[in-house]
């Protein structure tokens, strides 16, 4: 089959069967939800449903490691999409296992929050393989709008309907941003293409410069929204203060990790061309993002804030091998993405644990848990570390192959900053750690045990968050391999 | 066997955490078993160390991390000349003690010695590494255990003191770190031995700057004026062992670093900042025994005394000669020998009389003959009497010095004179002068653990003391390289 300017377009359909897959358990899992009083079925057939429904994804979208291929022009299937379909599917899993006692308890519908996870990862994944602009956009909007929903889910809570409503709005101008942001790029380089406007502004904007760096910068505020960047984060600590648990840990893994693979895939492709014209503008967020949200982070008495504060601030540090862009940093930008992911989600499944158990989310709540459940002080305490950057965890690795890149790169005063903003950083995880370990419990001070599920997702995420720390080469090699197709 | 070494401990530390509730009184015996095995493995290091031979011994090496494309990696990499095995030796000795009196701990325990073995795989492994990363996260890592050793088994203003300890140390080492990557940049690798045969000649920007943004986290850390300040509050309010840790062996990373790193790597820039390190060192030494002299804190007057005394380990740099240097890396073993005993003998004094005011307390040496005595053979040693370890580092110390810096060597001559004032003097107030109706319950030292702690560090003492060339050899070789590069240059 041929489009309409003579391109020729293959329609494999089962390049796309992992998302497809995913897709479909969503239906089945709302249908499942709709009928169950008359099918009997229990609860936990929904997170069991999604489950193996995602550990199918990911095991057949192993089967196109090494290839490069496209579908119809608009999807491509490279190591980079193989990549972050395995994280994304095994982040969407984790956060299922971790969280379905909580989601039981606090959650007012939840068919629809298991259906909406799963399609938030599919627009997750699109968002790393599109080859169109286009595509790439209505994946930003696919897990957008999943998530929109998602965060007013919470039952009993007047915070998560204001929350999603913020988020919506916000998020919808920051969409319509972008869209004009990009139909501005698509008048300069005449394609909607990757392929077409990287040829198209290599040969010279012809005159076109201003529209060039307006259209870029809005591209690059509307997906900066998209990531809570600094300036664009206002929304960040309300939404995730007032979102369900699960869907903050997974606003802050995947949807974090999304834009940033898209920004990735567009800034070392199509725009690559105009580096002189938005490289100063992601070396000012990054350094905004890095420094406001590490300072900001330091005033917060809520769990869900601090770390909301948190991951703003590893945005800029990930933002920061955006400026420096280059197969070094584009490898270290993979393998810090796959080491935050797993210490954050550990850092919130033990949250999760913890306030299933407690109810509470103040950081003054966590006061003695070293005594009531040391197994959990130690999955927070080494997630802190991890995230903070100490050594022989996760965080440190790759956030120091990260800063090398940078440094590498012609960035050392970025990298610098970097370096003294992530020692800042420990400083406010410390505060939770202390509350952990210096002080007695405040009333109840008998140990408790985790349930089965919640000892299972973070034993795995602490040996994750463990291993990554001490050796990290597979993980970098695999984000090398995934890299190496991006710079051609 | 210097990996065995370092993760002897750590392993240590693991089974301990591990141990079953009910058994945690368990712990101290592990601890102990653990740590002296640890010491069996120095002791080993230190007598097998062949003094002769060029380079570094018993390296361990293997690839760590690699990029594909990237060509960048960090490799694990152990070994040690003759000032590391010495510092090595040091270590082992130390935390032995330490375990021995933490003897009676009863809160918490077996998070305590956990945190104790950690602690000594981590500043093991400063001692140990030839890359700088490696170093770097072990400096790093002996933070966290510190951190909770002083803010839950401290006392008074504890959590004020443990987090005043953390950021003055994390200040530092951010820019360690950030110094660290333009010298790996520049020279493109991170190996230790491969940048003190080569060191980089130009970097991104100049080498001055990274010459100080490494040298801040060492000064920090030995400490010195006016960066000090943390150390009197960490001391003072850390429990017993951990004091003696402290000043025993993690004062000694900073120094290390200085010898391991700064010198070789950048010999130019120390040359040409060598009067400024002299000045700083006298400084310290005289503004340390002056306000030594004002304390009327037993433990606080201890802790001051080192800023003090470490001071003459930079004087000894600063002379950038062979002698000078040894004179620097005895000082840190004798340092570490004599003040970790004074803080043993401060915590005793305090298991007993439940007070720290020297105005309190009069005539205990009536109370406790052994106690008093063996206080007075650390207050000797610390001020230099011949015959004892001190006197062997600080007069090799200005031998180095005198020509190269003479107006620093003789403050720091000076500062000896001032030293013997506010030993004596607080050795007068505390153990001499009548005995009083309040401290006629005191007991002696009597358990077991108490006296072998004492025995062993005393007997180290006087045996460095009387027979220097058990230590001096041995650290002579290991400095003579790096008396040769800094020398030349």
């Amino acid at each position: 089959m041929r489009d309409i300017l003579g391109h020729s377009l293959n329609f494999q359909y089962e390049l796309l069967l992992p998302e497809i897959i995913i897709a479909i358990t969503a239906t089945l899992v709302v249908g499942a939800d709709a009928f169950r009083n008359e099918l009997r079925l229990g609860r936990r057939i929904l997170p069991w449903l999604s489950v193996i429904g995602l550990v199918a994804a990911l095991v057949v979208s192993l089967l196109w490691i090494d290839t490069q291929r496209n579908f119809a022009r608009l999807i491509t299937i490279d190591n980079y999409t193989t990549f972050f379909r395995v994280l994304f599917t095994a982040t969407a899993i984790v956060v299922i296992v971790g969280s379905h006692e909580y989601v039981e308890r606090h959650i007012g519908h939840i068919g629809e929050f298991y259906a909406l996870i799963l399609l938030s990862t599919v627009g997750a994944i699109y968002m790393a393989a599109a080859r169109d602009l286009l595509t790439a956009y209505v994946a930003i909007e696919v897990l957008s709008f999943s998530l929109y929903v998602a965060v007013s889910l919470a039952r009993n809570d007047p915070r998560s309907g204001e929350a999603a409503l913020k988020y919506t709005l916000l998020g919808g101008v920051a969409s319509a941003m972008l869209l004009y942001g990009l139909s501005l790029l698509y008048g300069v380089a005449g394609s909607t293409q990757y392929t077409e406007i990287s040829g198209a502004l290599a040969a010279g904007t012809g005159g076109m410069t201003l529209p060039l760096i307006l259209g870029l910068v809005l591209i690059v505020a509307g997906l900066g929204f998209k990531a809570s960047a600094v300036p664009f984060h206002m929304y960040t600590p309300d939404a995730y203060e007032g979102a369900p648990l699960p869907i903050t840990a997974y606003i802050s893994a995947t949807s974090k990790a999304a834009v940033l693979a898209l920004f990735l895939r567009w800034f070392s492709g199509p725009l690559l061309p105009a580096l002189p014209d938005w490289q100063w503008m992601v070396a000012l967020i990054a350094v905004l993002t890095m420094g406001l949200g590490n300072l900001v982070a330091l005033q917060q008495r809520n769990i869900k804030r601090l770390l909301a504060y948190s991951s703003i601030g590893q945005v800029g540090y990930m933002l920061m091998a955006i400026t420096t862009v280059s197969v070094v940093s584009a490898s270290a930008l993979l393998l810090h993405i796959g080491g935050y992911l797993v210490t954050n989600l550990a850092v919130f499944m033990a949250v999760i644990a913890f306030y299933n158990r407690t109810g509470t989310e103040e950081i003054s709540g966590f006061r003695g848990l070293a005594q009531t459940n040391p197994y959990l002080a130690l999955v927070i305490t080494a997630g802190m570390f991890s995230l903070g950057g100490m050594p022989l965890l996760a965080g440190f690795l790759t956030k120091f192959i990260l800063f090398t890149a940078a440094a590498d790169g012609g960035f050392l005063w970025l990298a610098t900053f970097a370096v003294i903003m992530s020692t800042v950083s420990l400083y406010y995880y410390l505060q939770v750690i202390k509350q952990m370990y210096l002080y007695q419990p405040d009333g109840d001070a008998r140990r408790w045990r985790l349930s089965p599920t919640g000892y299972l997702t973070t034993a795995v995420l602490l040996a994750g968050t463990v291993v990554l720390g001490v050796y990290a080469t597979p993980l970098y090699t695999l984000a090398d391999r995934a890299t190496r197709v991006l710079f051609v | 066997m210097l990996t065995v070494f370092l993760f002897l401990p750590a392993a240590g530390a693991l089974m301990v955490a591990l141990l079953p509730r009910e058994r945690s009184h368990e712990a101290k015996w592990v601890a102990l078993a653990f740590s002296a095995l640890a010491f069996l493995t120095s002791i080993a290091v230190f007598l097998r160390f062949d003094r002769d031979a060029v380079g570094y011994q018993f390296v361990d090496r293997f690839e760590w991390i690699r990029a594909g494309t990237a060509g960048f990696s960090i490799q694990y990499v152990v070994g040690v000349d003759g000032l590391s095995a010495a510092l090595v030796l040091l270590l082992g000795l130390l935390t032995v003690v330490s375990v021995l009196i933490s003897w009676n701990i009863e809160a918490r325990t077996k998070e305590y010695f956990a945190y104790l073995l950690l602690l000594e795989t981590a500043v093991a492994g400063v001692f140990v590494s030839l890359d700088l990363i490696q170093f770097f996260l072990f400096w790093e890592l002996e933070l966290v255990p510190m951190y909770l050793l002083i803010s839950i088994w401290g006392s008074g203003r504890k959590e004020y003191s443990a987090m005043k300890f953390l950021l003055y140390t994390l200040a530092g080492s951010a820019f360690m770190l950030v110094g660290f990557l333009m010298l790996g940049f520049a020279a493109g690798t991170f190996d230790i031995a491969a940048l003190t045969a080569q060191p980089p000649t130009e970097a991104l920007v100049p080498l001055s700057l990274i010459f100080w943004a490494i040298m801040l986290a060492f000064l920090v850390k030995l400490p010195v004026f006016p960066v000090h300040t943390w150390l009197p509050d960490a001391h003072t309010d850390a429990p017993t062992a951990v004091s003696v840790m402290l000043a025993g062996v993690l004062l000694k990373m900073g120094g290390y670093g200085i010898l391991r790193i700064a010198l070789p790597i950048l010999p130019n820039e120390a040359r040409d900042f060598r009067v400024a390190l002299a000045a700083l060192a006298a400084v310290s030494v005289i503004y340390g025994a002056i306000v030594t002299l004002q304390q009327k804190d037993l433990k606080r007057l201890i802790a001051y005394s080192s800023v003090s005394h470490m001071g003459y380990v930079l004087l000894g740099v600063s002379a950038m000669g062979a002698l000078g240097l040894s004179g620097a890396a005895l000082q840190m073993f004798t340092h570490g020998a004599i003040t970790g005993l004074l803080f043993v003998m401060v915590g005793l004094v305090y298991d007993r009389t439940h007070t720290r005011e020297i105005s309190e307390m009069s005539g205990l040496i009536h109370r406790m003959p052994l106690i008093g005595t063996v206080m007075l053979v650390a207050g000797l040693a610390s001020l230099g009497l011949p015959g004892m370890a001190g006197f062997v580092a600080e007069l090799t110390t200005f031998l180095g010095t005198l020509e190269a810096h003479p107006a620093a060597t003789i403050a720091g001559i000076f500062g000896v004179v001032l030293s013997a004032g506010y030993i004596l003097w607080m050795v007068e107030r505390v153990f001499h002068g009548p005995p009083t109706e309040r401290w006629a319950g005191l007991t002696d030292a009597t358990a077991w653990w108490e006296r072998t702690a004492m025995a062993a560090l005393v007997l180290v003492i006087l045996a460095v003391g009387i027979y220097p060339a058990l230590l001096t050899e041995t650290i002579a070789a290991g400095v003579a390289p790096i008396a040769q590069i800094v020398g030349a240059a």
